[in-house]
């Protein structure tokens, strides 16, 4: 008995399990990666359903492969991805590069631990935030969603798809352990509702040599992108190139590809941002929290609103690009901004980068989750 | 008197990117010659050109697959297989080759090469040997003789080099062979024949780089490597040879044997289906 690809109903499902059945539904077919805490799950899951639904699952030598691998995947058409944690994710960085500047859409999952280096693999962490953002080397703009729950780790890995897709960049989920091996409900949709953006296609035929690979032909700053095997006789490098997709190792093209790079993303924030607010209206202390520790915080948020305090929680279901507008317009109305995160002040330093004021830190470097109690603390010092 | 025009146009042009001449190579380079040889096989073997795909890495033999009019993916520094490998399994119908050298594929992108060989893997790897860094002016690597001088050995190679062949055999590839830059024939019959057979190929094909390896080993000229290569290369067929025979060591009158050393049937790599119930 072969399983279908959509497993339409309600679920009780683990947090890595519901990813790839997300990755299914969005209609991944390839999956490339190398086992690693707490992402493993995944993979295992997907060797066994993959070839269910006429899809390729490949355990590669380490995760320099699994990158590079899911990258010519996604050259030849395929929807890519795999599935790591931090030590995974450092060594995939290289060619996360390659996928941002040959503008070729997967997905990285990173299901995060406690670290540097090996840390704590079995336990969680929120510190590769801005290893997400800022790891490969140079100038760029990347895609990032950090799911809440086990029902978030199955929708926004349909997101992360549609996106890098729309835009052609690689995505990574930032989900963290506790989510990724947490077990909850999970609904998934008939197939027929479940959202599929394609990737854009050249609108030339493969014969007219006048095609040009790289050539911006809308206002969303996207090419359209032709797959290996279609005819069109594409280059692809990772050397700064024109819009032939040939180098040129000139400043000008340099600074118009990159800028470009950066500004397809930036430009279209507003379609890729996705955030949640609870009691935001009359809030004069936000709290801003993403994945596992979203859930202390709105808990926090609650029990000061029963003691009187009108605190809300801006919750960062997508991290990267940053929601500057969002937290720019609360900066009007708002005290007190606080960050709940489980590392040292990454995404605090962001707001107060935004908000252009000292941001209180609720911060701990990762092994456990940060409880309701000390998020409550800081909302009624502040409060004071 | 004007000579007579005797073609319009080139058998290989539709293969080449025009637009793309000069290319990098020095003068005396080996790359060119074996790009020939790998468009000339994709002439001959009847398959259409859209469903032929070359990957490279970095380095000198990296820029190959700039050259190809074809689709075309120059990817990061040894990740060249990995990337060939999700190409291929994402679409099977392609003929995926990688062209890349030495340093790209054995020292950075040597643990690729050695899995993609144990998986047995349907690409075809045209590995390019000058036996140094070229690009980056003349470094020693992994395949650098014993004894012989680089900018970053300047007192000799102290170390023992890979023997590619033989490592390609241990890790299970179905076809491997060896050549030089003057066995034009032989690797071109060699990428035509890995084209039409299933799983992991490697042609080794040993390369001149008189600017590179050559300026800093007494081999300055192409065309004098190229007599080296003539004058001893020995063809040895089937795998009746020893391993320490395939040792280069380009200073003594040690022969350089060329020829096929592997050519099996092994199963290639092919991901789990699940039999529709």
């Amino acid at each position: 008995m072969t399983r279908p690809a959509v497993l339409t109903g309600k679920h009780f499902m683990h947090g890595d399990h519901a990813c790839a059945e997300g990755a299914l539904a969005a209609g991944c077919r390839f999956f490339a990666g190398y086992p690693i805490t707490p992402s493993t799950e995944i993979a295992e899951h997907l060797a066994a359903r993959l070839p269910e639904v006429d899809g390729v699952f490949i355990q590669m030598e380490d995760e320099l492969a699994s990158m590079a691998t899911i990258l010519g995947a996604s050259a030849a058409g395929a929807r890519s991805m795999t599935a790591t944690s931090g030590p995974g994710l450092s060594l995939m960085l290289e060619n996360l590069g390659l996928g941002v500047m040959l503008e070729l859409p997967t997905l990285v999952v990173d299901v995060m631990r406690g670290s540097p280096s090996t840390g704590l693999p079995t336990l969680p962490g929120q510190s590769d935030v801005m290893q997400a953002r800022w790891g490969s080397h140079g100038d760029f703009a990347i895609l990032a969603y950090s799911p809440w729950s086990p029902q978030e780790m199955f929708d926004l890995t349909i997101l992360s798809f549609n996106m890098a897709d729309r835009y052609r960049v690689p995505a990574i989920l930032l989900a963290d352990e506790v989510v990724g091996h947490m077990v909850e409900k999970v609904i998934i949709p008939p197939e027929d509702q479940i959202e599929h953006l394609s990737r854009k296609k050249p609108s030339r035929q493969a014969s007219d040599d006048n095609f040009q690979p790289y050539l911006v032909e809308n206002a969303d700053l996207v090419p359209p992108l032709a797959h290996a095997g279609e005819g069109y006789h594409i280059h692809m490098t990772g050397l700064t190139h024109d819009e032939r997709g040939y180098p040129d190792m000139t400043a000008e093209t340099h600074n118009r590809l990159v800028t470009r790079l950066f500004e397809k993303i930036q430009k279209n924030a507003d379609d890729i941002i996705r955030v949640e607010g609870y009691e935001l209206d009359d809030a004069r202390i936000v709290v801003v929290a993403y994945g596992c520790t979203a859930r202390s915080a709105r808990s926090a948020v609650l029990q000061a609103r029963a003691k009187g305090i009108p605190a809300g929680l801006l919750r960062l279901v997508s991290i990267w690009p940053f929601p500057e507008k969002i937290i720019r317009e609360l900066t009007q109305n708002v005290d007190h901004f606080i960050v709940a995160e489980m590392n040292l002040g990454q995404i605090r330093l962001e707001v107060e980068r935004v908000a252009h004021r000292e941001v209180k830190g609720v911060h701990h470097a990762g092994g456990a989750m940060i409880p309701p109690e000390p998020i409550l603390a800081a909302i009624e010092e502040v409060a004071k | 008197m004007k000579p007579a025009i005797v073609a319009e146009k080139h058998p290989l042009d539709d293969l080449i990117r025009a637009d793309r001449m000069p290319h990098i190579w020095c003068p005396g380079c080996g790359v060119g010659i074996i790009m020939r040889c790998y468009a000339q096989a994709i002439l001959d073997s009847g398959i259409p050109l859209e469903k032929h795909i070359i990957v490279s890495g970095i380095g000198c033999s990296g820029r190959v697959a700039g050259y190809m009019k074809l689709d075309s993916y120059h990817t990061t520094h040894g990740r060249a297989i990995p990337f060939a490998t999700g190409i291929k399994l994402a679409n099977p119908s392609l003929t995926v080759s990688v062209f890349s050298g030495d340093g790209d594929l054995a020292a950075i992108g040597g643990n690729h090469l050695i899995h993609a060989a144990r998986r047995n893997i349907d690409l075809k790897v045209v590995c390019i040997n000058n036996f140094n860094f070229g690009m980056t002016g003349g470094q020693v690597g992994p395949t650098t003789p014993k004894g012989a001088f680089g900018t970053t050995a300047p007192y000799g190679c102290l170390e023992q080099p890979f023997n590619l062949p033989t490592l390609l055999k241990a890790c299970g590839a179905n076809f491997v062979s060896r050549w030089t830059a003057i066995h034009v024939r032989q690797v071109k019959d060699d990428i035509l024949y890995a084209f039409s057979k299933p799983g992991f190929a490697f042609i080794e094909v040993l390369a001149p780089c008189p600017i590179g390896f050559g300026k800093s080993n007494g081999i300055d000229d192409g065309l004098e490597e190229m007599e080296m290569y003539r004058d001893r290369s020995v063809l040895i067929q089937g795998e009746t040879f020893n391993d320490e025979d395939l040792v280069i060591d380009l200073r003594s009158e040690h022969p350089i044997y060329v020829g096929r050393f592997v050519d099996r049937d092994r199963p290639p790599f092919a991901p789990a289906k699940v039999v529709q119930s």
